[in-house]
């Protein structure tokens, strides 16, 4: 039925901080642990300039992007006002001290970015070729 | 559970501003009933006079429509005013019978224009300038009628005046004091307003003295207005009469409240009355400290502090504002704030221009700027408020002072000066790419007033903030901001109310050693702070108790933690330290082999004479290191960077002393010093400079009989030149003093604060009293310095050492 896969124990993240996961296809996803030990998943993109999330500073439940300091809510992923954007989330379940993500979510979600431009850059270049021939 | 219930008189700007900020941060904790004596909702009264002078219309003036009031459940009473607070049962009564009870009760009832106590003042045509209704009343009488008088020649009296003149009317304006706007400008700006007014066709009577207003009934005292008539019995004809000798404070209910009132109803740091803890008070009625606030930021100011203590969160207080002016009348450029009067114990410093309408006067008292004047070019006003407002000793830029912030050069805006000149398209912000239109765009959508809501909505003006003259004037031009303004005290960021200063001083004195215990003994309002305050707070106490306090790698920026810099794509950058710019054979092809290994894209020579690997991936970043072999460069950190050199007497026909020895031992014996902000140095051999040490933290130059000095120079947004600091015999001495200049910086520098701006805050002279003079103080200086660098790892090698977090460099791979 689910599909939960253990990712790393809590202990594994430093406290306020971050850790990436790597997944065969699409950009990386965060996960962060506050201060309280809770835990959270975003995609590792700022949905301003695309800075890698997981390199901020996590403070209450909020990261700031490394590259223009948005503050982004671990919990749902909105930018704070004024900036207005939503990074990916990412079910997390800890038990027992494991942080598991799900895994069909590691498969699918926000996955084809990265696979539409690599896709239409090829189309592009095909056209070109053919123009140029 | 039931919900409080909150009142408030008055619907005005302050009061709607207070509910709209309690709302964003208590939705739910109140039912709220308001009433407004106007039957409009809440519109901007400063714009009041575009409307009057016809470049817009009161619909587009309204602030929150009625739907406003529906959405967020507020009960309005509009038309209605309040004529009873029934304080022991709290309830408040209308004129028209309208009761509402209160747990809480807000008063914001603003203030009304000062009527001369002349004979005639209740003629019909006879009018204060305030409301919609007034305003209604010019325009209507402008259709009929030909002409005005205006008594009263301060900003309101000069903008109704202004308007009237643009709807047609003949217009006079009355003023008794020897000149315009006495209480802003001096008397020869005064002057040039007002012959720039005459030029567009207005009158003025200066020292007239009202005697009486006569109407046009059968004994001249009934009837219409028709004529004003002066002390010394002339006569001027008037179908209109506008009264703008000054407003005061609307306190009538309350005082017949029993609320204590003086010069308005007095507040407290909280804006609670002082008399009935369930009552507030914010805006044009309420004395803080002896003081009703009459503009609109120093009122948002208090709308912000007042909603949180209703809001229960009883956070914050309002500490007062400095308040600086400027006239909205189009096509006129006006800006004074502090003392520009001067008189004993000031110089001034006067440029005036009568034919090219250019005048600015900046008034001195003890080498500080305490007022300032200026009509036609107000470009550099809002820096010439902030060097008032802090205060800062102006000795060191006296003589460049009257030419502005640009002289001191600063860039980013062409040079451009008047923002009504620009089009839409020009880049106003050029650190964030923000162009006037967007700008004007953002203050209209979103209702945005102050300088600070504009920077965080747009950025613009954000960053360097050279172009914050620009950007104020835009504001001024479009949403009407007559002001500028600023807290007395800058708190460090949001979560905290103490300043940097505050916070310093506390670490030392309580001998605070972690992040946690200084958020404690300093009531942090968030759990664990924000990216602003964290670093500044962990540098704070790592120089303040060094081997004693622990670093903080979670509180760094990114660069400090993983000891490299982040690039926009989220690899990073990679600066091997090169001492004194020095390298070797084996160096470079360690180097041109680890280019090749991790296919490095790029490989570019610094400004610091340093070799910058760019495009490493963040996985490769310790192998990196271990590869090229050599130390830290550090130019990721906010610490010593580099020491620039020449190639000095050693090879150079020129030189005069060895340059590079220099440099390579001040860099050895330095590096790994964090400090506030970036630190560069540069030796060069001779007076020919070839290492620029005229723009680095510290510049030495080598002349036949020893050393220069240089400090505070700086080559970035503002290019500094670094200022003499001293000349020595030996290179140990150069050593020594440049150390101790550096640890007092250290000690003494505010977060992100660079040697330029610490110098001008607490003046060259006391470093120099400190650093050169007392002999006994340098050398404990350089001593604590050596003490604190003694031992400190190289994050490159000494990981565990260092603090730095392996974990972060090798991914999670989900099996």
């Amino acid at each position: 039925m689910s599909d939960w896969i253990q990712i790393c124990r809590v202990d594994d993240i430093p406290v306020l901080g971050a850790r990436r996961v790597r997944r065969p296809a699409g950009t990386d996803v965060a996960i962060f642990r506050t201060e309280s030990d809770r835990v959270f998943a975003l995609l590792d993109r700022c949905p301003h300039k695309g800075g890698p999330l997981s390199q901020g500073i996590v403070f209450g439940e909020h990261v700031a992007c490394p590259l223009h300091n948005w503050a982004i809510s671990l919990e749902d992923g909105q930018a704070r006002a004024p900036d207005i954007g939503c990074a990916t989330r990412f079910a997390v379940r800890v038990e027992g001290g494991a942080v598991s993500l799900l895994a069909s979510e590691l498969a699918t979600l926000a996955v084809e970015e990265g696979a539409d431009a690599a896709a239409a850059l090829a189309a592009a270049r095909k056209v070109i070729a053919i123009a140029s021939a | 559970m039931k919900k409080l219930k909150l009142v408030m008189i008055g619907n005005g700007m302050a009061g709607v501003r207070t509910l709209e900020e309690l709302l964003k941060i208590a939705p739910d904790l109140y039912d709220i009933t308001v009433f407004g004596a106007e039957p409009h909702p809440n519109y901007n009264r400063i714009l009041l006079s575009p409307v009057l002078a016809g470049e817009q219309t009161i619909a587009e003036i309204v602030l929150n429509p009625l739907a406003w009031y529906a959405d967020n459940g507020i009960t309005l009473h509009l038309g209605k005013t309040v004529t009873r607070i029934d304080r022991v049962r709290r309830i408040v009564h209308a004129a028209d019978g309208t009761q509402a009870p209160y747990d809480r009760l807000l008063i914001a009832t603003g203030s009304t224009p000062f009527m001369l106590p002349v004979p005639g003042k209740e003629l019909a045509g006879v009018i204060g300038y305030r409301d919609i209704a007034d305003t209604e009343a010019m325009i209507a009488a402008a259709t009929k009628y030909r002409h005005a008088v205006v008594i009263g020649g301060g900003l309101l009296g000069l903008e109704a005046a202004n308007g009237l003149m643009l709807r047609g009317m003949k217009v006079t304006v009355v003023h008794i004091a020897p000149w315009l706007m006495e209480r802003q400008l001096d008397d020869v700006a005064g002057g040039l307003l007002r012959q720039s007014l005459v030029d567009r066709g207005l009158d003025f009577l200066i020292g007239a003295q009202t005697e009486a207003l006569l109407g046009d009934g059968p004994d001249g005292t009934t009837g219409r207005v028709k004529a004003v008539r002066f002390k010394d019995g002339t006569e001027v004809p008037a179908d209109l009469v506008v009264m703008a000798a000054g407003i005061r404070p609307n306190t009538a209910l309350a005082e017949a409240t029993g609320l204590h009132c003086q010069r308005g109803i007095v507040v407290t740091d909280t804006l609670q009355t002082v008399t009935d803890a369930r009552i507030w008070a914010v805006g044009e009625c309420a004395a803080h400290r002896g003081t009703a606030y009459g503009l609109v930021a120093p009122l948002f100011e208090q709308a912000k502090v007042c909603a949180t203590h209703l809001a229960e969160f009883g956070i914050g207080r309002y500490l007062g504002s400095q308040v600086s002016t400027k006239l909205k009348v189009t096509g006129i450029d006006l800006f004074s704030a502090g003392d520009f009067m001067g008189g004993e114990g000031c110089d001034s410093i006067v440029l005036s221009d009568p034919q090219g309408g250019v005048y600015k006067k900046l008034v001195i008292k003890d080498d500080k700027l305490v007022g300032a004047c200026l009509y036609g070019d107000t470009v550099d006003g809002s820096w010439y408020f902030k060097l008032l407002r802090e205060g800062r000793s102006v000795s060191d830029i006296r003589d460049r002072l009257m030419f502005g912030e640009s002289s001191l050069g600063d860039a980013g805006h062409q040079g451009q000066n008047r923002a009504a000149a620009m089009a839409d398209a020009d880049e106003v912000c050029g650190c964030n790419g923000v162009t006037k239109g967007a700008i004007c765009k953002a203050i209209k959508d979103k209702g945005l007033f102050t300088l600070d809501d504009v920077r965080k909505h747009t950025k613009a003006s954000a960053s360097c903030g050279s172009c914050t003259g620009l950007v104020e004037q835009i504001i001024m031009a479009t949403a009407g901001g007559d002001y500028s303004t600023a807290p007395r005290k800058k708190a460090m960021c949001g979560c905290t109310e103490h300043s940097h200063q505050d916070v310093r001083e506390a670490i030392r004195k309580l001998k605070l050693l972690t992040i946690a215990d200084t958020q404690r003994a300093l009531s942090w309002r968030t759990p664990n702070g924000c990216s602003s305050c964290r670093p500044a707070l962990n540098y704070y106490l790592i120089s303040t108790w060094p081997k004693e306090a622990k670093d903080d790698p979670q509180s760094r920026y990114i660069n400090e933690r993983s000891h490299a810099n982040i690039q926009k794509d989220g690899t990073y950058s990679v600066i091997p330290r090169m001492w004194g710019g020095e390298t070797t054979a084996a160096e470079l092809r360690r180097i041109a082999d680890v280019v090749d290994k991790y296919k490095i894209p790029t490989v570019k020579v610094t400004g610091g004479q340093r070799i910058d690997l760019l495009g490493v991936k963040k996985e490769d970043l310790v192998d990196v290191w271990k590869d090229i072999g050599m130390p830290s460069g550090h130019a990721y950190a906010k610490a010593l960077r580099t020491v620039k050199t020449c190639v000095g007497s050693e090879w150079c026909r020129f030189g005069t002393q060895d340059s590079t020895q220099l440099g390579k031992d001040l860099e050895r014996a330095l590096w790994r010093m964090y400090a506030p902000h970036k630190v560069k140095l540069a030796v060069s051999g001779c007076p020919r400079n070839c290492a620029e040490s005229g723009i680095k933290d510290i510049g030495v130059i080598g002349v036949e009989s020893g050393w220069e000095l240089y400090v505070g120079g700086n080559g970035g947004i503002k290019t500094e030149a670094g200022q003499f600091f001293c000349k020595v015999r030996t290179a140990e001495e150069v050593m020594e003093v440049s150390g101790a200049f550096l640890q007092l910086y250290r000690e003494e520098g505010w977060y992100l604060e660079r040697t330029v701006h610490w110098i001008a805050r607490v003046g060259l002279d006391s470093i120099k009293q400190r650093v050169l003079d007392d002999l006994a103080n340098r050398k404990a200086l350089w001593e604590r310095l050596q003490f604190a660098l003694d031992g400190e790892p190289d994050p490159w090698f000494e990981h565990e050492k260092a603090s730095v977090d392996t974990r972060q460099f090798i991914p999670l791979v989900p099996v």
